[in-house]
C-alpha cells in the first residue's frame, strides 16, 4: 500500500492530474499522453514515473510499445481518509442533534 | 440522518457544513459549555471525552480529550476570534501531530428555525508538512477530489 503523502504528491501537480484523467478515458503510450501538452519526452517520463510510483498508473508491456493504465484502486488510501473523517463528523453531530434536543425540551419547561 | 456535505473549497481548506433543527443560542451553547461539549463531540464510536475545558475569551484556551479502551488523545488551541453566537476562530493542535497546527473557523447562521454550522479547516504549508496531510498536498484535497471525479467518471 501506498502512503497518502506519495499519493498525494503524486496529485499535486496540474500535469499529473491531466495525465491521469488522459488514462481514466483508457490505457495510452507516452507518445499518445504527450500530444495535448507541449512537454518533451523526457518531462513526460518524469511524471510517469512519479505517479507509478504512487501506484496510480502501471505500465504494460505489448510488443514495443509500453502502454500506461491507470490504478484507480490506488486512491483508495485517500478515500478512506475522507471517508473516516465525514464518518466522525457524521457521528459527532448526529449526538449534537441529541443534546439539541435535549436542550429545547430544557428551555420548554417552565 | 441529516445530510453532511464535506467539500473542499480551496486547496487547502476542508469544509464541513451541517444543519440542525434548534435555534442558534442553543447550536453556539453546545459548541461552547464544556458539560455539553463532552457529550457529542466523541469522535469514532467508543470513544468518550472524560476532559474538556473551554477557555472562551479571545487568546482563551480550550482542552479537549479523548479516551478509547486502549488510547488517549488530546487538542488543544486557542480562541483567536470570538462573536458571540456568530463566529469563532481558533487554533487547533493534536498532541499527535505537535508541530502541526490548524486554523478552524465555525460559522454560526440561522434560517427558518434552522441553524447552520459551516466549519472550514485551513491547512497553512507549516502546519501540514509533519502531519497526515503534508505539504507536498499544495495542492490540496480539492484537487485529489477532481481526480478522483476523472477516475470515477472514466472507469466506471
Amino acid at each position: 500500500m501506498h502512503s497518502l503523502d506519495t499519493i498525494f504528491h503524486a496529485l499535486s501537480d496540474p500535469t499529473r492530474r491531466a495525465i491521469l484523467a488522459r488514462l481514466a478515458e483508457g490505457e495510452a503510450t507516452v507518445d499518445q499522453i504527450r500530444e495535448p501538452f507541449s512537454m518533451s519526452q523526457p518531462s513526460i517520463s518524469r511524471h510517469l514515473k512519479v505517479l507509478e510510483r504512487a501506484g496510480l498508473i502501471s505500465t504494460r508491456v505489448d510488443g514495443t510499445s509500453r502502454p500506461r493504465r491507470i490504478e484507480p484502486a490506488a486512491l483508495t488510501p485517500i478515500e478512506d481518509w475522507l471517508d473516516r473523517y465525514r464518518m466522525i463528523w457524521q457521528e459527532n453531530y448526529t449526538r449534537l442533534d441529541d443534546v439539541l434536543n435535549d436542550l429545547k425540551q430544557e428551555d420548554d419547561t417552565p | 440522518m441529516r445530510p453532511l456535505r464535506m467539500t473542499t473549497p480551496t486547496d487547502t481548506t476542508i469544509e464541513i457544513v451541517r444543519s440542525f433543527d434548534a435555534p442558534r443560542p442553543l447550536v453556539w451553547r453546545a459548541h461552547t459549555e464544556p458539560a455539553l461539549v463532552k457529550r457529542w463531540l466523541t469522535g469514532p464510536s467508543g470513544h468518550t471525552m472524560p476532559e474538556c475545558e473551554i477557555d472562551l475569551r479571545i487568546g482563551g484556551t480550550y482542552r479537549y480529550v479523548w479516551e478509547w479502551p486502549d488510547g488517549r488523545m488530546s487538542a488543544t488551541g486557542r480562541f483567536r476570534e470570538i462573536e458571540t453566537e456568530n463566529r469563532l476562530l481558533l487554533t487547533e493542535i493534536f498532541d499527535v501531530f505537535p508541530d502541526n497546527e490548524t486554523l478552524v473557523e465555525q460559522l454560526f447562521t440561522e434560517r427558518d428555525g434552522q441553524t447552520f454550522v459551516t466549519m472550514n479547516l485551513h491547512y497553512d504549508s507549516k502546519a501540514t508538512r509533519d502531519g497526515v496531510l503534508k505539504s507536498p498536498m499544495d495542492e490540496g484535497l480539492e484537487a485529489s477530489y477532481r481526480s478522483l471525479d476523472a477516475l470515477v467518471s472514466g472507469t466506471v
